[in-house]
């Protein structure tokens, strides 16, 4: 049966949405221009009540959504093509945001709380700020407004809620039958079902919304004519900004790091460098707005770079959605349509906020004072434009593919393609960038609290860089003793050098701050985190080095390059090699319970017909734990394989590995490594191949006569013919009494364990049938050939074939803890200016100031 | 002269620096034939190829053939001119291939051959999806 109502409903939702936000954007700027304070009263209520409107309806739209997706109505467009009926409560929510048009939703969603959150704490500045609130929310609920206008063939925005037969018009089953529902969806891409998916995505969006708050607060002082004060309350929320999607863009290089089997975390593809790029330029904001809390200077510079920060996101919101880089990004985008809608989204607020901009640029206070080379301003001045420019360099690059279209639009042609190697490309220019941002941040520091000259500044400076250049002959030691000389690039020690440096006269005035003023700490704590983020990136990129080498002397194959050859391992089910200082040994395939942590071991399961369930054949043991017992149905994830590999270090320490293979049938194979994380380094090691079960090619049947407990070997095990016993059923059919069936239990002993293999013979209306059985990790089958009742034997036959293999590629990630531990630095560092931010707010909020 | 006109100075040289490097590395979207006359000057910088993967009348994709070492494979690729060319690929067929409406393959001609050291893919939007798994 068709649910329509909940589609309709949820449409309702988004109309609703889009009308009440465009009356609270009216409202608001009726209040905002209103003479009398009656009359600004009044429609700023009416502005309040719109928005409560609108956000209650974008809540609507969330629910019925959800409520579609969860309850599997495949008749929905949107449930059919991200979910299915197999996806744990988790990935349901992911899939939520998985499409273009959940995603919008999420970024409104996240909108619509930040404004409520603003209307009830900042009276003062309610009505211009929500007015642009407003705006930017009817923008969005029009991308997924989904109406076409009458007669013009024309559709604005593209709904969730749309059916699937209106998606396939042509295809044939809706023809025939508008009422099909399809029996499952078509899935989630295996490689976005991994728990960071579910919290990156809304992380990511909060930093978006949260880069409204600051931009808003902008415009509504240029509006008011409130040139100097909209920073004090616009600061903290940039702030949050920046540190929300600071956390959002290194959950998804995380994820990568994770998930991907590229080996890192940041691959400079568009898609990153379009939120990489405004998070630059946010921090160079806040750094702006701080100068001008405290010296009057920079205000035009906080207020372009306020507005470049939401212009960005908007661009690159046009960028990644229009399908403009369709030809230069590895994410394969859908296009839905919407690239005149976004354009139009994008330029409303660039030419609304640069008009504004111009208009009063005159009135705008500033200093005329010529700024001291000993000025703290001068100096994080400075820094503001390396960041700048730091942003620029990737946003050129990335927007080539816009470019060619606009070029192209106005009747010219351009072939210019992004550079084909973008890691070495963006590297070579972004780490000078961060060479000086080290420097300058290391520097700058000193000048934040205290007037300086050269004299002091050298005083200031003498121990952190002593220090500095201690631990820098000391780690370039122990480097000389791990590396070849050509390994230690100068390029290298250069960054290592500043960032160290940064990390300890940052660490300096941190000390300092603790006993004077730990609350003013967040830049010194902030600037410790970057430096150890690029110590951590220098060390986990530059040395990373691929330990899993070929130490045979022999071809894998003779037709794979000389480079597969050589730095891969093969290895074959429980045969040890040793690999970077480990005794390294493949242990078999297992299987992901769905509710339990663990592994499963194949051989002690029984597969059914359903490919999501499997029967325990005995009690089954994970780490010592008791996971499941003997004849219990197991639910488990059929998509997802993992490869048990043991690693034994010199020592005795055992760790195992699992990386992982999915195989979907829509979405293609997809190999995620796991990696062993130790204090100084990771070991990362993914499958690159392994060999197809189905494809397997069986020697010739041997077959043999043995009698009851007599040895015999099965491709070099030593096997026993236990017993041979009769049975009355198979699996779940039962037997008639003519029917006789016999059961050979066949021990043979493998490597480290003992398998039982219990082919069957049977004889039913008077035609023989085999049963053979598998030991899936020795690569023997054994079947019950025949039974010699005359002299009490039995004939066996004996299949083999090559025994299960992978062939893993390892790497060893040095020091890559410290960037991810510098991360947690910067965002502790980010936390504590919020937190000290937000108490200027509430005293200027006590006093009746704002 | 004021420092902030010094400073104006230098970002802008530092930005044109970057303008003139960027053009200077990026690279461009050519045909087969071009890209063959590229390589044949001694050209080695990779470059863009866009097209579309070759299908018989059944709009069955032809001519996939899986490389010796099972992790790299070929294909032919016919460009917006309507060349055919073959490609080869040192890594296993990205998920999504053969759904594609579009490759874009990036890499240079080593002989005959199109070597792609990296294959983008662009996929049907929504609206033009025909098929329903029944």
């Amino acid at each position: 049966m068709m649910h329509y109502f909940v589609g309709d409903l949820g449409h309702l939702f988004v109309i609703t949405s889009f009308i009440a936000a465009i009356a609270s954007a009216f409202s608001y700027f009726r209040s905002t221009g209103a003479a009398s304070l009656d009359l600004k009263d009044q429609w700023r209520k009416n502005g309040a009540v719109a928005f409560y409107v609108h956000a209650t309806a974008v809540l609507g739209i969330c629910v019925t959504l959800f409520i579609i997706i969860y309850n599997h109505y495949f008749e929905y467009h949107y449930a059919y093509s991200h979910s299915d009926r197999n996806l744990p409560l988790h990935y349901l929510i992911s899939t939520f945001w998985n499409g273009q048009e959940g995603s919008f939703l999420l970024w409104m969603f996240w909108q619509a709380a930040l404004g409520l959150v603003l209307i009830f704490t900042n009276r003062f500045w309610e009505a211009p700020v929500m007015t642009v609130f407003g705006l930017v929310q009817a923008f969005l609920a029009s991308m997924i407004l989904g109406v076409v206008i009458p007669g013009l063939d024309f559709r604005i925005g593209s709904s969730p809620f749309i059916l699937l037969r209106e998606v396939m018009q042509n295809a044939p089953i809706f023809v025939s039958n508008p009422e099909f529902i399809p029996n499952d969806g078509t899935g989630l891409n295996p490689l976005l079902q991994n728990y960071w998916m579910v919290i990156h995505p809304p992380t990511l969006f909060l930093g978006f919304a949260s880069t409204l708050v600051p931009f808003s607060f902008c415009l509504a002082g240029l509006w008011l004519k409130k040139y100097r004060e909209w920073v004090r309350p616009a600061l903290p929320w940039a702030l949050f900004g920046g540190a929300v999607l600071g956390l959002g863009i290194l959950m998804g290089g995380y994820w990568a790091y994770e998930t991907l089997n590229f080996g890192g975390y940041w691959n400079w593809d568009p898609v990153e460098n379009g939120i990489y790029v405004p998070w630059l330029i946010l921090v160079a904001s806040i750094h702006t707005m701080i100068t001008y809390k405290n010296s009057e200077t920079a205000l035009k510079a906080s207020i372009i770079l306020v507005i470049a920060v939401f212009v960005l996101v908007l661009y690159a919101t046009f960028l990644t959605r229009s399908g403009v880089l369709g030809d230069s990004s590895v994410h394969s985008f859908t296009d839905l349509g919407l690239s005149g809608q976004l354009l139009v989204y994008l330029g409303f607020f660039l030419f609304g906020a640069i008009i504004l901009s111009i208009v009063r640029w005159k009135e705008i206070p500033s200093s005329d004072k010529e700024v001291s080379t000993y000025s703290r301003e001068f100096w994080i001045f400075v820094g503001t434009l390396v960041i700048c420019l730091m942003g620029f360099q990737v946003l050129l690059p990335t927007s080539i593919p816009a470019w060619n279209k606009f070029v192209g639009f106005l009747g010219f042609s351009s072939n210019m393609a992004p550079p084909a190697d973008q890691i070495y490309f963006y590297t070579k220019f972004q780490l000078w960038f961060a060479v000086a941002i080290a420097l300058l941040s290391a520097v700058g520091q000193f000048f934040w609290w205290k007037k300086m000259d050269v004299r002091q500044l050298g005083k200031e400076l003498l121990m952190p860089f002593i220090i500095t250049l201690v631990a820098f002959v000391v780690i370039l030691q122990v480097m000389v003793s791990f590396y070849s000389s050509e390994a230690i690039n100068a390029r290298y020690l250069i960054i290592l050098f500043s960032a160290l440096f940064t990390v300890i006269a940052n660490g300096k005035i941190l000390l300092s701050l603790l006993k004077s003023s730990p609350g003013l700490s967040g830049g010194a704590v902030a600037h410790i985190g970057v430096g150890m983020m690029l110590i951590g990136m220098m060390f986990s990129s530059g040395y990373s080095k691929v330990v899993s080498l070929n130490n045979t002397g022999l071809l894998y194959s003779r037709e794979a390059s000389e480079e597969y050859n050589r730095e891969n391992l093969l290895l074959f089910i429980n045969e040890p090699r040793t690999m970077a200082g480990y005794k390294i040994e493949f242990k078999g395939e297992r299987l992901e319970p769905r509710w339990k942590s663990g592994y499963l071991n194949p051989n002690d399961v029984e597969f059914i017909e359903d490919p999501y369930r499997v029967v325990a054949k005995r009690d089954i043991q994970y780490n010592g734990r008791k996971l499941f017992n003997a004849k219990d149905t197991i639910e488990i994830f059929p998509e997802n394989k993992y490869y048990e590999v043991q690693l034994v270090s010199q020592g005795g320490g055992k760790h195992t590995l699992y990386p992982r293979i999915q195989d979907n049938p829509t979405m293609g194979v997809a190999a995620s490594p796991d990696i062993k994380r130790d204090l100084s380094k990771d070991l990362y090691a993914h499958i690159v191949d392994l060999n197809d079960p189905e494809k397997a090619e069986w020697s010739k049947t041997e077959e043999i006569k043995v009698a009851a407990l007599q040895e015999f070997f099965a491709n070099d095990y030593v096997a026993v013919l236990e017993k041979v016993e009769r049975i009355f059923s198979i699996g779940n059919t039962k037997l008639d009494s003519a029917d006789v069936a016999v059961k050979a239990l066949i021990r043979v002993k493998g490597e480290y364990e003992e398998y039982l293999a219990e082919p069957i013979f049977i004889i039913r209306n008077r035609m023989v049938g085999r049963i053979p059985d598998e030991i899936k990790d020795l690569g023997v089958r054994l079947t019950l050939m025949n039974i010699h009742p005359e002299t009490g034997q039995f004939s066996i036959g004996i299949d083999t074939r090559q025994k299960d293999w992978i062939v893993l590629k390892a790497f060893e990630k040095p020091l890559i803890n410290v960037l991810w531990i510098g991360t947690l630095v910067l965002m502790i560092g980010f936390g504590i200016a919020i937190v000290r931010r937000s108490r200027e707010f509430k005293k200027m909020k006590e006093k009746g100031l704002e | 002269m004021k420092k902030s006109h010094i400073l104006i100075i230098v970002v802008i040289a530092a930005a044109v620096g970057i303008l003139v490097a960027t053009a200077d590395d990026a690279s461009s979207y050519v045909s087969f034939s071009e890209a063959y006359q590229l390589a044949s000057t001694g050209n080695q910088k990779d470059i863009h190829v866009v097209g579309q993967l070759k299908k018989d009348g059944n709009g069955n994709i032809v001519g996939i053939e899986p490389g010796a070492d099972k992790v790299s494979f070929s294909f032919i690729m016919i460009d917006d001119n309507g060349k055919e060319q073959k490609v080869s690929y040192k890594e296993p067929m990205p998920a999504d291939f053969t759904k594609s409406e579009k490759v874009v393959v990036i890499g240079s001609y080593s002989g005959d051959t199109f070597v792609a050291s990296k294959i983008l893919l662009k996929c049907p939007s929504k609206y033009q999806e025909e098929k329903v798994n029944v």
